[in-house]
Parts: C-alpha cells; sequence; structure tokens
C-alpha cells in the first residue's frame, strides 16, 4: 500500500502544461459569439507523466479485491474475471451505438437478449428487463411493477408496501419512490420473518392496503427463510405480490428457482452474484424478472426475439402496459456483456458450484470463529452470516474491522443488519481459497485476544494505511466537497 | 469449476469441520420440491472458445471507428485519451468496493474528490455529488430535488408549489424517465414546446422549478441568463441540462444563474458501448446540498492531522434515512466517473477548451455544406439559432430512408427524428465532433446529395 | 441520562417545557446520546402552524437522522438559529442552548397528556 500523501490533481499543475494531443482543426475556424464563451475554466494543467503517476499512486492507496480478502456480506465480492474485461475491450462493443438501428445491432441485441433468457431460467421467471442500471434501480421497478399491476386491476387503495425489520435501506427508499407507505414487520427469534406478525397485519384492518411484501431470502442475516412459501401463500390470498430481494443471490444461483417458492418480481445484482466488477462504487446492473402475468409491465425497452422468415433478428421492443423508462436506452450494455461471458464460461454446473462453495466456505469460516465472536442464530447459515463484535469490555465491532486492516483483510459490513447490536456480516464468496479463509479466521480470533490483552491495538488501528481514522463529524458539520485553491 | 479455488479434498476438509456429511446437506432447508432444478442454460466454454463466440457477435455490430459517424442524439463519439483506459482499468480500482471504509479507500476518495472538483469547474456550481445512473436518471433526480428543497415535500417550510415547468425539445427519453421518477409524487411536469427564456416567462407561484436544456435536443442554444431571471423572480429554481464538451468553451449554466445543474458526462472519456454504463452529472449551488442525492466526497483529517477524503452527509442516503432518504440510490457510476476524472485531468482547460471548438468549427462547416444541397435546409443556419455540435437538417426525402441507405455505405449520417416523433418525418439530427474529419464531412455531403437524387 | 425535571416528554424523545406563554421545544440527552455527534439540524419556518405529531425538524448526526415531531399544537415563534454554526450545542446542553424552537399552544389540554419526567426516564430505561 503506498502510505505516502498524495497531492491533489490540482496541486500538480502547472500553468501551459499539457498532456492531451488533438489534431488541428482541417475545416474553416468558426467561432462563438463572444458573450457566449466562458472566460476561465479552472481545470488542472498536467503533463502526461505527473498524470499517469499521480493517479497509479492513487489506485495503490486502495484495497481492492485482486488484491485483499473482502468479505464484505451482502456484496458478493468474488473475483472479478479478466476475461469479462477483455471481452468488454472489444471495439465492436465500445463504438456501438444505441441508436444505429436494430439491422445494425445484432451483436449487442443478441447479448442482452441471451442473458435476459439466461436470467430469467436462473429465476424461474417468465420474461425479464436488464435496464436497471443497479439493485436499487431494478427494485425501483419492481415495485413500480407491482403498483401498476394494482392499478390496472382497479385497486387503486393498495398502498402499503410490507418490509421486514432486518431489509436492506434501498427497500423502504425504493418503496418512498414509488409511491408506496411502509410497514415494518418484526423478525422472529430464528431471524425469518414473524409470521403471527405478518398475519396479524394481513388480516387486521390495512388489510386491503397491502400492495405486497419485500422479502430477502437468503435474508440479511444470511438466513434461507423456511416460511417462504407460507409467507408468499399468505400475502397471495390477501390480494398483495412477493418482491425478491435478490442481492443474496449467489446462495441459490442453481440451488433454487425463486419464483418456484412464490416470488412474483425480482432483482438480481450483476455486480454481485455474476462477478462483474465493483469499480469503487459501480457501475452496477440490475435484472427485473417477472411472473408471466407481469410481463406487460417490465421497463423497457426490451430485446425480443423474431419469429418466422426472421427468426434470427433480435429487435428491441416495449412491453405492452410498460412502467416506461428508467434510464436511456437499455441498460448497462458493458456490465451486461461481461456477465454473459461470466455465465457462457459457468454453465449450468458451474453456477451451480458457485452456489456450494459459497455457502460452504461461509458455513467454514463461521465454525471457526463461532466459539469466540456470538452468532445470534447459530444454525446452518447460507452464503454469508451474522456474528457480534461485543467480545470484550470497551471494544466495538468498528475497533475490530479497523484492527482487521492492520493485519491485512478489507473489513466485513459492519453495522448491518440492524437488528443485531455490534453486526459483523461476514460473506467470504466461493472463488476464496481455503488458506485465505483460514487466515482470516486466524486473524479474527487474533483480534479477540488482543481486545482482551492490548485493546489499545484495536482503538487505535488503523496504523498502517496512508490515514488513521478521519474525523467525519468535523467534515460533516463543515463540509468541503471540492477544492478551492 | 472456474474461478473456483477449493479442490475436492479442501471441500472434504471444510464438510468435516463443519460437521455435515457433504455439501447438499447444507441446503436441507430449501423446500425439496424446488431444490436442485436443472437448469436450461447452454454448456460452458473454455475462455478461448468464449473469447471466439464474443469476437464474432462483436463483429455483427456497425461500430463508429469503422464509419464516417455523425450520429449523436443521447451517446456521442469523442476521443478517449489512451491514459483513460490504462488509468482506470487498474485493479485496484477496478476491483475496490465503495469507499465505506476510508482508510484503506483513499484512492477511490480522492479521485472522487477530484473529480467532484473538477466538475464544479466545468458545470459552474459550488457541489457536484459523485455521480448517477446517468444524464436522465440524474435529469428526474435533479427535478426531485427542487421539490424536496421547494418545501413542499417536507412540510418545513411553506410549500405548496407542484408544477415544473419543462422545455418539450428535451430527449424524449429524458422526459420518458422523468415522468416514470416524478409519477410517484403530487408533481405536475407541464412540458411546453417553447426555448428556455420563454418557458421560463411562464413560471407562477406554483412553479417549484423550471427545467431547460442547453443545448436542446434539436442542438440549438437558449437564452439561460433570462430563464434564470424569470424562474426566480417567480421564487422557482432553474433546473438546466448540459453537454459537458460544450462547457469547456462556452459559459457554464451555473455562471449564467442555473440553481441545480444536470449532464451526461459518457462524452468526458466514456465510450457510447451501446447505451451504458453512461454517467450522471448533478451539481447545485451549496445551499441546496443537504437535499442533493447520492454520494458526497468530502475532506476530513485524521487524529494526526493529516488530510483524508470520506464520504459525507451520508445521513441523507438510503441506508441511513430509509424510507425518508432524498433517494433509494446506493451505488454511483464509480467507474464511469473514475474515467471522467481521469478525461478532466488529461484534457485540462486547453484541452477541454480544444475540442469544444474543434466541434463547433466542424459542426458549422457540415451544416453550411449541407444548407446548400439541392432539397436540403438547416434551419438553425436559416433563422440564426446558435448550435454546439448537433443540427436538424430537412430532408427532401424521408430521412429514415436515407440514414439506412447511407449506414449500408460505412455512412452513417445521424438520427432520423421520426423514430421518436413519427410525424417528423423529413427531419434528420446530425451530429459532428472532433473524432469526423474534413474528409468525412464532405463525404457526407456527397452521400446526402446523392441519396436524395 | 439528565431528565429535566420542568419538562414533559413524548415517547419520540422531544421535550416540552413552559416558559411564560410559550413552549420551548428540543430533544432529550438521551435523545443527543444515542444519536451521537450532531452535524446538521433542519427546523421548520417561523410563522407555521403545526398539529401535536407533525414534523417540526430533523436533527443529523454521522451516522443517523432523526424527525422532530411537535409535542403540542400551536404556532412556530422561534428557532434556534445558534444551531447552524454550532450544532454541538444540542449534544452540549440538550435542555438549554440546545432548544430547538419555541412554540405558542394553541390546546393546553394537550400539555397534560404529555409523559411526566419519572414515566419517560422509566420508558427511555427500555431501549
Amino acid at each position: 500500500m503506498n502510505l505516502r500523501p498524495e497531492s491533489l490533481v490540482y496541486e500538480l499543475s502547472s500553468p501551459g502544461r499539457e498532456c492531451v494531443s488533438l489534431p488541428s482543426c482541417d475545416v474553416p475556424s468558426a467561432r462563438p459569439p463572444a458573450a457566449l464563451l466562458r472566460d476561465k475554466l479552472e481545470l488542472p494543467e498536467l503533463d502526461e507523466l505527473s498524470l499517469v503517476r499521480h493517479f497509479t499512486r492513487l489506485s495503490q492507496k486502495n484495497y481492492s479485491i485482486d488484491t485483499e480478502f473482502y468479505p464484505l456480506g451482502s456484496c458478493t465480492m468474488k473475483y472479478n474475471p479478466k476475461a469479462n474485461e477483455a471481452a468488454a475491450s472489444l471495439p465492436g462493443w465500445r463504438n456501438a451505438h444505441p441508436l444505429a438501428g436494430d439491422e445494425f445491432s445484432q451483436g449487442s441485441l443478441e447479448i442482452i437478449h441471451s442473458l435476459q433468457s439466461w436470467l430469467c431460467e436462473i429465476g424461474g421467471f417468465a420474461a425479464g428487463s436488464l435496464q436497471p442500471a443497479a439493485g436499487a434501480h431494478g427494485e425501483l421497478s419492481g415495485v413500480l411493477i407491482i403498483r401498476a399491476y394494482h392499478e390496472a386491476r382497479g385497486e387503486h387503495g393498495r398502498r402499503l408496501m410490507l418490509v421486514p425489520d432486518s431489509a436492506h435501506g434501498t427497500n423502504p427508499a425504493s418503496c418512498t419512490m414509488a409511491g408506496f407507505r411502509i410497514k415494518a414487520i418484526a423478525s422472529d427469534a430464528e431471524g425469518g420473518v414473524d409470521m403471527a406478525a405478518l398475519r396479524e397485519i394481513l388480516s387486521g384492518p390495512e388489510a386491503s392496503e397491502v400492495a405486497g411484501i419485500m422479502i430477502t431470502n437468503p435474508n440479511t442475516l444470511g438466513l434461507f427463510d423456511r416460511n417462504i412459501e407460507a409467507i408468499a401463500a399468505a400475502v397471495h390470498a390477501a390480494g398483495g405480490l412477493v418482491y425478491g430481494d435478490g442481492a443474496n443471490m449467489n446462495a441459490l444461483v442453481g440451488i433454487l428457482r425463486p419464483a418456484e417458492v412464490g416470488i412474483d418480481v425480482m432483482h438480481f445484482n450483476l455486480h454481485k452474484t455474476f462477478s462483474t466488477p465493483h469499480g469503487g462504487g459501480g457501475p452496477g446492473a440490475g435484472f427485473v424478472g417477472v411472473r408471466s402475468d407481469l410481463v406487460d409491465f417490465l421497463p423497457g425497452p426490451i430485446v425480443a426475439k423474431g419469429e418466422g422468415s426472421s427468426a434470427a433478428a433480435y429487435s428491441l421492443a416495449m412491453p405492452a402496459r410498460s412502467i416506461g423508462r428508467l434510464k436511456s436506452f437499455y441498460g448497462n450494455f458493458g456490465i451486461i456483456l461481461r456477465a454473459y461471458v461470466y455465465l457462457r464460461m459457468l454453465g449450468p454446473e458451474g453456477l451451480r458450484s458457485v452456489a456450494e462453495n459459497a455457502v460452504l466456505n461461509a458455513n467454514y469460516v463461521k465454525v471457526l470463529v463461532e466459539g469466540t465472536y456470538k452468532v445470534k442464530y447459530p444454525r446452518r447459515c447460507m452464503h454469508e452470516f451474522v456474528a457480534q463484535g461485543d467480545i470484550a469490555e470497551g471494544v466495538h465491532t468498528l475497533d475490530i474491522a479497523k484492527r482487521l486492516i492492520d493485519l491485512g483483510f478489507h473489513p466485513p459490513t459492519i453495522y448491518f443488519p440492524l437488528i443485531v447490536p455490534e453486526a459483523i456480516m461476514i460473506e467470504p464468496t466461493e472463488t476464496e481459497s481455503k488458506e485465505t479463509l483460514d487466515e482470516f479466521a486466524a486473524a479474527l480470533l487474533q483480534i479477540a485476544e488482543e481486545a482482551k490483552e492490548s485493546p489499545e491495538l484495536l482503538h487505535a488501528a488503523p496504523t498502517t494505511t496512508p490515514v488513521g481514522r478521519l474525523d467525519e463529524v468535523a467534515a460533516a458539520r463543515n463540509p468541503v466537497l471540492c477544492y478551492k485553491g | 469449476m472456474p474461478y473456483i479455488a477449493a479442490t475436492d479434498n479442501e471441500r472434504k476438509a471444510m464438510l468435516e469441520r463443519i460437521g455435515a456429511a457433504s455439501v447438499e446437506e447444507l441446503f436441507s432447508v430449501i423446500p425439496a420440491s424446488a431444490r436442485f432444478p436443472k437448469l436450461k442454460l447452454p454448456l460452458p466454454l473454455s475462455e478461448m472458445e468464449a473469447m471466439r463466440e464474443i469476437e464474432s457477435l462483436a463483429a455483427k455490430n456497425l461500430c463508429a471507428s469503422t464509419s464516417a459517424w455523425f450520429l449523436g442524439a443521447g451517446a456521442y463519439y469523442h476521443f478517449i485519451p489512451a491514459v483513460v483506459d490504462a488509468l482506470s482499468s487498474r485493479g485496484e480500482f477496478l476491483t475496490a468496493y465503495t469507499p465505506y471504509q476510508p482508510e484503506v479507500s483513499q484512492g477511490t476518495l480522492q479521485a472522487i474528490f477530484e473529480y467532484q472538483s473538477m466538475a464544479s469547474a466545468l458545470l459552474g456550481v459550488e457541489v457536484v455529488n459523485a455521480s448517477h445512473y446517468d444524464g436522465a436518471t440524474a435529469l428526474a433526480e435533479a427535478v426531485l430535488m427542487a421539490y424536496n428543497a421547494s418545501g413542499a415535500a417536507t412540510g418545513l417550510a411553506s410549500g405548496g408549489r407542484d408544477k415544473a415547468i419543462v422545455c418539450a425539445d428535451l430527449d424524449p427519453e429524458y422526459k420518458d424517465v422523468m415522468r416514470s421518477y416524478a409519477s410517484a409524487f403530487p408533481i405536475r411536469l407541464e412540458f411546453l414546446d417553447l426555448p428556455p427564456e420563454a418557458a421560463a416567462i411562464r413560471s407562477d407561484d406554483s412553479t417549484f422549478c423550471v427545467v431547460v436544456p442547453y443545448p436542446s435536443f434539436s442542438g440549438t442554444l437558449g437564452d439561460i441568463a433570462a430563464a434564470a431571471t424569470s424562474a426566480h423572480a417567480a421564487g422557482a429554481f432553474l433546473v438546466v441540462h448540459t453537454d459537458p464538451i460544450m462547457c469547456g468553451l462556452l459559459k457554464s449554466p451555473g455562471e449564467m444563474g442555473a440553481d441545480i445543474v444536470a449532464a451526461e458526462g459518457q462524452a468526458l472519456g466514456n465510450p457510447m458501448s451501446f447505451g451504458g454504463p453512461f454517467l450522471g452529472m448533478l451539481g447545485s449551488s451549496a445551499k441546496l446540498v443537504r437535499k442533493m442525492p447520492g454520494r458526497l466526497v468530502g475532506e476530513a483529517k485524521d487524529a494526526q492531522g493529516r488530510r483524508g477524503f470520506v464520504l459525507t452527509l451520508t445521513a441523507r442516503e438510503q441506508h441511513i434515512r430509509r424510507e425518508k432518504a432524498v433517494s433509494n440510490i446506493c451505488s454511483n457510476q464509480g467507474l464511469a466517473m473514475l474515467r471522467a476524472c481521469i478525461y478532466l485531468a488529461a484534457m485540462g482547460r486547453s484541452g477541454m477548451r480544444k475540442v469544444a471548438e474543434l466541434c463547433w468549427s466542424k459542426a458549422h462547416y457540415a451544416a453550411g455544406l449541407i444548407a446548400a444541397l439541392p432539397g436540403f435546409a438547416v434551419p438553425a443556419l436559416g433563422s440564426k439559432q446558435e448550435f454546439f455540435k448537433e443540427f436538424v437538417v430537412l430532408t427532401p426525402i424521408p430521412a429514415a430512408e436515407i440514414a439506412d441507405k447511407l449506414s449500408r455505405r460505412g455512412v452513417v449520417p445521424g438520427f432520423p427524428l421520426s423514430r421518436y416523433y413519427p410525424e417528423r418525418t423529413h427531419e434528420l439530427l446530425v451530429c459532428v465532433t472532433e473524432m469526423c474529419t474534413k474528409g468525412q464531412i464532405e463525404l457526407l455531403a456527397r452521400s446526402l446529395e446523392e441519396a436524395a437524387e | 441520562m439528565k431528565i429535566d425535571p420542568n419538562c414533559r416528554y413524548r415517547s419520540s424523545h422531544e421535550y416540552a417545557r413552559k416558559d411564560g406563554a410559550e413552549i420551548v421545544v428540543g430533544i432529550s440527552d438521551h435523545a443527543q446520546e444515542s444519536l451521537g455527534d450532531i452535524v446538521f439540524v433542519e427546523l421548520a419556518e417561523v410563522g407555521k402552524t403545526v398539529a401535536q405529531g407533525d414534523a417540526i425538524g430533523v436533527v443529523e448526526s454521522v451516522k443517523a437522522a432523526s424527525d422532530i415531531y411537535a409535542p403540542v399544537s400551536g404556532t412556530v415563534v422561534a428557532a434556534n438559529g445558534e444551531l447552524a454554526g454550532d450544532p454541538a450545542l444540542l449534544n452540549k446542553d440538550p435542555y438549554g442552548r440546545g432548544w430547538l424552537v419555541r412554540i405558542a399552544p394553541s390546546k393546553a389540554a394537550e400539555w397534560e397528556g404529555l409523559l411526566d419526567p419519572a414515566a419517560y426516564e422509566k420508558e427511555a430505561a427500555k431501549e
């Protein structure tokens, strides 16, 4: 890791330096009216070598999957295959324009159509759209589809969405953006949806307002909710639909098709389960899949395959009663392409082995640490599990996370889900070797010892990074959000 | 199995440690009737075979690098310097996650801060966030931001304004996305077929914002300063959607009075890539920052006084506010934003200006040649409207026919507007960037003339 | 957990204290402690009419954001301008200089319905 302070690109700037070479103008020069011209443009001026050194040095201040184990629960930080990158770099993909016309875009359209079909097959859905740009975007599509479904049946009063208290924050936020009210449902002692609480709502005064339930299964505790079929049946009986948050699909690919246990609409995160790179926070891509009577509502355009004489021709089509466009064009094609390559190389058995190894690895790490770190729900986990960081007086999960950094690991997800105090959510993924898992577990056990014997090591951590813990309170009270010269 | 490290022996050892008899046993909780489905997916290919298949599929696409390319309309063919690919493809940037642990994410965080800084300068605003999915969603979120900031939503100030005036000469896909996003809120979108300054005059005390494009979808430039004056006089925010390449040369919307500026940042170092991933840019004056959706990176210090960068003002976001969040957005377009950051730093003030000047000169040269062709007209030239890199051409035969004919011959002449507006059959939107040579522009003019014969 | 004996409370942790004809509104010591260091406060406009239970502000820390609800109905007659420059006042002195708004109450009877200090202390202790 590069520990030296790195100047801002503005601080490396020197007047007159130039980097990019552009051709001179080969046509008569035309100028805008002077009144429209800007006087100054405060952008840095660097030579190319300084620019390259700057960003290279910056990159060396990051932990990444390519360099460290990254067991972030609910993020599925699996290896991002280089084959995906090689495929995506071809000029035929990069320089394809979305409005070139169906006939001139058959390569791109086939990629999208194939991935649409494969993801439907994986989930058990009748049709799907790859337009959403991310998981949260897929969620928004899903709840908008639910709203459109009820409106189409004249049920305008169904404005209440049920959301488990263990849910990811994007779930209630997406509901708000779709015009729903939210009712939180408690979790039971096993970490699943509290069935008594659910039945009470579904038979109570608000029952006729229920549009549906948003459910994550395996849930955010890494546990498979055994009651999924009963939950779906109860909500369906009350006239609602079941939305599945597919963030945790890495445990289910080739193991279970969510549509077969009552999920009506679901999103997948291509940047989680399907290996596309996280890029420091994006871009991702969301797939939204639906059961057959919701197909008309999908966001579009989506890709259709022709029949008859033009059987090979792919074309763009807007679903009949689509909720509309959720972004321009057809989705994050560059990401869709990477997921296509991944699936093309895995095949059906490869996919199943992804889930098998992901779940095996998680259970292995859990059994290595659960004697020392409390695991609130000790039953078999799926691809991730939640432990608690309250291992010693005065020591918090935050301290454990920062000490893990000093031992060369990216910390797991902390303080989520909200229903577990001092939560540490660990998701190893299937692409890690047993040695890595053993080293990580050993590090956690070492930290547990240090927490009792020499807690100052934890409180001072991290000490092997370019900066220590930052004063986030001061940063939020007096935000400095851009370079001011 | 590709990408799976564990060997059979290691799996056996792990199962033993876990106390499970088999891997199947780990899934005993899954309903038996649905467990282990046989997925009808194609059998796997080796990496070598997969790459061969990908290459042959890619060859089925018409691509800008092998044609004379004049098609824009929301996705643009601009030059991407080699440093952008080389630096952004480094594994430490590519495979890092969202920078929630700042001590091990200073590379990503500082890059975001640098992008925020350069984008602020470019768009002429005080704050820019770490990006949205694309220009369309950024503009839609800008409208929601204006709605929240006008107090109407929170009920904390005396609000009551529910109308957004929007210029109709905006990319139709953007209008669709805006409708989708606004549909959950009691917002009235009023589309007016007027230029910015005329639309803004229609603001009244029910208007919370006026949304204007600069340039418009047809490519023309309106009077943003006048629009700002009118909107502000009525107590409404001015939201401007702009072209970031154009901002390298012309006065920025922020400088001319826009409160919120949105843009499509794809042109800044990102390939067209069949429509995504793109880069939504969103910025505003500092006083609106707490209503701004999306990630923000701020400067911070550690206990030793060292400067670092950190995600800040996170209380606005979904993982804390949940249903009361300003937006549901979770990810940003990290890598696309990084590419834009490197592009802006590489171009610098002189490069950005040069690219825009090349676009302006070449577009005006092309417009002049085409306007001189028998049967063709360029309304912007005729009516002395200013335009940047795109302009509408009136064609003697349907534009879709021309586009089809020419595309087969390696000249993609532009976007037939009938694809969005069925009644506008004889209109072609032509885009000219720094990538078009004089020879290609002259080829375009000749080809158009021939096609119309 | 400091409880101000002169205040009455809502179970959502707002306090109300009579000061002449007006009610001073803020958040309890328990609330400021669970929120952590306050970074920003947003308050209703002076002159706004509110009903008991209406949102009258948002208090933000680094890790949480809490809506503030009016403990009584009435008109907002003042908002604490000092908090914009020094939100930490809320942490340091929640019952004094960290007050949020003053309300001219419209329904005197509501005061009786609020939790007395002992009842609030019992409820807050359960959390």
